[in-house]
């Protein structure tokens, strides 16, 4: 299978990557050839594997419902790029 | 048009549509602590103060999850008699926006934490079944401020990370009735485990409301569109009702319905197509790799089954046949569990019948009144059964009863200290009574003569000027049982 | 005395311990060749005055008892340290300043360590030669314009070069293995759920795991000891039974199983790896361990299946770097665009390829074909290796199919590059703990490495086989110092 332009771009939105056509052509060609490598998975018949989700030896382990948090909005707020004394402020949404 | 009684028609030109309607509804799980973060769920904060590294999302942050907010969808689950999954798998969603730091969602995909079930509404013809598809446990996201500043929008991601039960509904609504009441039951199930406090107001309750439409008769269900976080169940019959006819406008026009999510806008009543956020729309689910799948025991769900208390069906099956109740009268009481609380509380010390009517009756007008709840009801259950109990044995008339629950409203002053302090004791000494009979008597011979020759109508005015003359304490009782002697 | 660079991480605490060296002298003293080897580039962030009072505090009322008493150490930039600049080698981190510390960096401040610094790193450990670096390539102290492998490229350069006696690393396809092979060090890759994970900036989850990096195997034992801690921030941290690695280390490995598998001779091999590997076969023999010829059949399907999960977990670990609550932001007219603009300016074209692949694999239509079947595939590789623990106790295979390449050989050409962690990728997949120490060198000098793949949680045992490794091969570095004018 190839991965046309038009994907490239799909992905590249999804991704909320913006990219321009010289460098969509670019990855698109990157693309073709990570999963022409990749397509060798075809080969294997894993109709009757189950898919491995976790390799942790382990189960879930579940937390007490207790408040350890403290306010922390200094801290929270301080590496943003844009913020008020309270929030964090983006570019308007528009719905 | 009739949208209520199971048969919501939608008749264009002849053309019968049937609304076909399906709930996604988000419960606010009540819990201390978020789903996988330590930071409180308390609502009304200032913004960003119930933030932890971990809602925000910051790097090598990693969500631990939260034991009682699983055991509360297990219970939610048996109170929807639903299938409770014993591996369950948690899932990320991925999208970006404002609101969600991580960029994904932890939820549930393709094996919740419960699956299918059912919940049973009463309605004006009988009793219906809503199926219950499943309900799976999810992350709230942060809230975005459009209207604070005009160039900006703000986020405060106090409710990031908050838990949610997502229950969704089979698409058996066919009515606004319906979904008033299947919303209300739902509410009122998990008030009653504990699982929700079911507050609109607080967002605690919203749902997305799936709807489609198709001609009457037809069997294959139309295409739906979604409309997302609809916040009161005013709000969603509105929400339903335009889009029913935007739909059925569609199809009369020739038109197709397009599979899509759409926003209602509460100012204007009508919903929008969402577009802007359609084209990204694929949320490429996947195991979420910081958990693990979550194996809950027999053992586990059977210690939960036993803790859980009496649910409103049974329990109105329990006051239909221990009380004699109506089963309107039943239905209204366990609506709720703080009212069913409130009833049983008073019942268990007086008179059922009289319980039942003045708590339908005079405290909840009083409620409305005042627009509050039964828990901040100014008559505590102890008073109002106390009051009860003097109807009860004669010491007041229900007459008299109204005028002490007056003065109780303000201030739950025990009725008993009341109607000594006012003297309001029922006069039931048959001797006074009497006099006062006598009296009335003597100074109606008209009315007497008329009486006696046949307007039988005349007998309550006896009784009237009887209870008039004594100042409404009168027996009104034994003033009929005298009053009959003495005209035989 | 020698140089107090030239000691060895146990050598210095011993010597610190006995109150030959003050720790103050020792992190001046790595500091100060720090300062003079800046030609490397191994250092992202500098800590150095910070930790020079750490230093002299600890001096005026040390604590013997700590496993790392006063003992300098520079980690890898994947690590968040608090108060210390944590970029993840990328310019969307450029300027991120973390409240908090990871719990492997904690583990080593509570053993006294102290950090000097911050060391360069393959953008979100997304590569295998530190060329993907946002603060530019690292230079391997064996040779000019050398990678020095990755993605801890910074990792394995600075602790080649005696700028720190010990690093840590992160591994999640060969990350630590390959550039500590590149390099003539020793690397360890531990169980998956032995290191916490908590504060590391993530790559791919499932694989992600930190580990030592060291000069020989008993410092690697020594710092493994210190960072593998049971963590319930982390919900994949498992909690088993910790050894004392170090005091335990030994290197009888009479009656040891340990399996050859087949499928590792790869076509196109340098001879001079199978040479190596050879010689790590014979020494083993010699040491009355058991060489069994094993099989793990789908070898050849972990690089692909690889490539398919950790893009996929990527993609989804990345999307919280969109420029509002932390990192770089673009300007931009609305949300999504400002989101398009600051991930496209702030990540580099190895990790935006990757997020490309991760969200294209998970994406509707291409989940079956590709996530799922990967995963399934992860569970054959797994269920390989389990089949091979019946009957050995340990694998041992080469570190990686070539030694070090020219910086920018192999920069336009992402499968080949890929193709560099095709010994160490499936261990990984695995979950297992694997080791890989330096055993020769090639024609051009540069070394090689062996690698000891366990049974998991069984870091002992391989740290035991590569102790007895380590001592017959007698690995010498040849490095001089070229970079210090
Ligand atoms: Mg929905
Ligand atoms: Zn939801």
């Amino acid at each position: 299978m190839t991965i046309d332009l038009k994907t490239v771009k799909h992905i590249s939105k999804l991704s909320r990557i913006s990219i321009d056509d010289n460098k969509a052509k670019k990855l698109g060609k990157d693309l073709n050839s990570i999963f022409s490598f990749i397509e060798k998975l075809n080969e294997l018949d894993t109709k009757n594997t189950e898919p491995l989700t976790s390799i942790a030896e382990t189960t879930l382990k579940l937390r007490k419902d207790e408040i350890k948090s403290e306010n922390i909005r200094e801290d929270i707020l301080k590496n943003s790029p844009d913020k008020n004394k309270d929030f964090f402020v983006v570019p308007k949404v528009v719905e | 048009m009739s949208k209520n009684n199971g048969e919501y028609l939608i008749i264009r030109n002849d053309n019968k549509y049937e609304v076909i309607i399906g709930l996604e509804v988000h419960a606010q799980v009540l819990s201390e602590s978020k789903l996988f973060s330590t930071s409180s769920t308390k609502f009304g904060s200032e913004p960003n103060t119930q933030v932890s590294l971990v809602d925000a999302a910051f790097p090598g942050m990693l969500p631990v999850i939260n034991e009682h907010c699983i055991k509360q969808a297990v219970k939610t689950g048996i109170g929807l008699k639903a299938k409770i999954n014993k591996r369950s798998i948690f899932d990320r969603k991925n999208y970006f926006y404002a609101d969600l730091p991580q960029g994904y969602q932890i939820s549930q995909y393709k094996n919740p934490i419960v699956g299918e079930g059912s919940v049973t509404l009463d309605m004006p013809n009988g009793e219906k079944n809503i199926g219950i598809e499943r309900l799976h446990l999810e992350q709230d996201a942060g809230k975005s401020i459009h209207d604070i500043d005009p160039q900006s929008t703000l986020v405060d991601l106090n409710r990031s990370g908050v838990a949610l039960m997502e229950i969704v509904s089979k698409p058996d609504l066919r009515s606004l009735d319906e979904v008033n009441a299947y919303i209300k039951k739902l509410r009122s199930i998990m008030r009653y485990l504990g699982t929700c406090d079911g507050n609109m107001q607080e967002g605690s309750l919203r749902a997305d409301v799936n709807v489609s439409v198709r001609k009457k008769g037809d069997k294959k269900l139309g295409t739906r569109c979604e409309i997302k976080n609809v916040n009161s169940i005013k709000f969603m019959q509105m929400a339903i009702d335009f889009e029913a006819n935007r739909q059925v406008d569609v199809i009369e026009e020739g038109g197709s319905i397009d599979q899509e999510t759409r926003l209602f806008d509460t100012k204007k009543n009508e919903t929008r197509s969402m577009r802007s956020k359609e084209d990204a729309h694929d949320y490429r689910y996947f195991p979420d790799p910081d958990l693990l799948p979550l194996e809950l025991n027999d053992n586990y769900i059977d210690q939960i089954k036993k803790d859980i208390p009496e649910l409103p069906d049974e329990k109105k099956k329990r006051f239909i046949e221990k009380f004699k109740l109506s089963p309107y009268e039943a239905n209204i009481l366990v609506s709720d569990i703080e009212i069913s609380k409130y009833f049983e509380e008073v019942s268990k010390n007086s008179d059922v019948k009289l319980a039942t009517n003045w708590i339908t009756g005079e405290l909840f007008a009083l409620l409305n009144e005042k627009n509050i709840e039964i828990t901040e009801s100014p008559i505590s259950s102890k008073n109002l059964s106390k009051l009860i109990n003097l109807i009860k044995d004669g010491t007041i008339s229900g007459k008299i009863a109204k005028s002490v629950f007056e003065i109780m409203r303000d201030g739950d002053k025990d009725p008993i200290t009341i109607v000594e302090e006012k003297g309001l004791k029922q006069q039931s000494d048959p001797k006074e009574l009497e006099n006062l009979i006598d009296k009335v008597i003597t100074e109606n011979p008209k009315n007497v003569e008329a009486y006696k020759s046949g307007k039988d109508k005349l007998f309550g005015f006896f009784v009237g000027q009887v209870m008039k003359n004594s100042n409404g304490k009168a027996n009104p009782k034994l003033v009929n049982e005298i009053l009959k002697k003495k005209f035989k | 005395m020698s140089n107090i660079t030239d000691l060895k991480l146990v050598e210095l605490v011993d010597k610190i311990k006995k109150k030959e060296l003050s720790s103050t002298e020792v992190t001046i003293a790595f500091i100060e060749r720090s300062k003079k080897s800046k030609k490397l580039n191994t250092y992202i962030s500098e800590n150095y005055e910070n930790a020079i009072k750490k230093a002299k505090i600890f001096d005026q009322k040390p604590d013997f008892k700590k496993k790392l008493p006063g003992i300098p150490i520079a980690v890898k930039d994947l690590f968040c340290t608090k108060n210390i600049r944590t970029t993840a080698g990328s310019k969307i981190l450029e300027n991120f300043v973390p409240t908090y510390e990871s719990t492997v960096t904690q583990n080593i401040l509570d053993e006294g360590g102290i950090i000097i610094g911050k060391l360069n790193c393959d953008e979100f450990a997304m590569g295998s030669s530190n060329e993907t670096s946002y603060f530019g390539n690292v230079q391997n102290p064996v040779s000019e314009n050398l990678v020095p492998g990755g993605s801890s490229g910074g990792s394995s350069s600075a602790l080649a070069a005696k700028l720190t006696p010990a690093t840590i690393g992160t591994d999640t396809g060969g990350s630590i293995r390959q550039p500590a092979s590149f390099t003539g060090t020793v690397g360890l890759k531990p169980t998956y759920g032995s290191c916490s994970r908590y504060g590391i900036v993530a790559f791919a989850s499932s694989l992600d795991q930190a580990g030592p990096m060291t000069h020989d195997v008993k410092d690697c034992s020594l710092m493994f000891e210190i960072m593998s801690t049971y963590d319930i921030k982390d919900s994949t941290s498992v909690d088993f039974k910790r050894e004392n690695y170090l005091t335990n280390l030994n290197e009888n490995i009479k009656g040891k199983k340990i399996g050859i598998p087949k499928e590792y001779r790869v076509d196109g091999m340098p001879k001079e790896i199978d040479e190596l590997w050879e010689k790590g076969i014979k020494i083993i023999k010699e040491n009355g361990g058991q060489i069994i010829e094993i099989s793990l059949p789908n070898t050849n399907y972990a690089l692909p299946t690889y490539y398919i999960v950790a893009p996929a977990e990527a993609s989804s670990n990345l999307a919280r770097y969109d420029g509002v609550k932390y990192g770089f932001r673009s300007k931009g007219e609305n949300l999504i665009d400002m989101y398009e603009k600051t991930r496209s300016e702030g990540f580099g074209d190895e990790v935006k390829r990757r997020i490309m692949i991760g969200t294209y694999v998970l994406s509707s239509g291409y989940y079956d074909a590709y996530y799922l079947k990967a995963q399934k595939v992860r569970r054959l590789i797994k269920n390989d290796f389990d089949e091979a623990y019946k009957k050995v106790d340990a694998i041992l295979t080469p570190s990686t199919p070539s030694s070090a390449f020219k910086i920018g050989e192999k920069l336009n050409d992402p499968v080949s590059m890929y193709l560099n962690d095709i010994f160490t990728v499936p261990i990984n997949l695995a979950g297992l703990p694997a080791i890989s120490i330096p055993a020769g060198h090639d024609k051009k000098g540069y070394p090689l490495g062996l690698q000891v793949i366990g049974k998991a949680f069984d870091e002992q045992s391989i740290l035991n086989i590569a102790f007895a490794l380590e001592k017959n091969i007698s690995f010498k570095n040849n490095i001089t110092d070229w970079w210090i004018k």
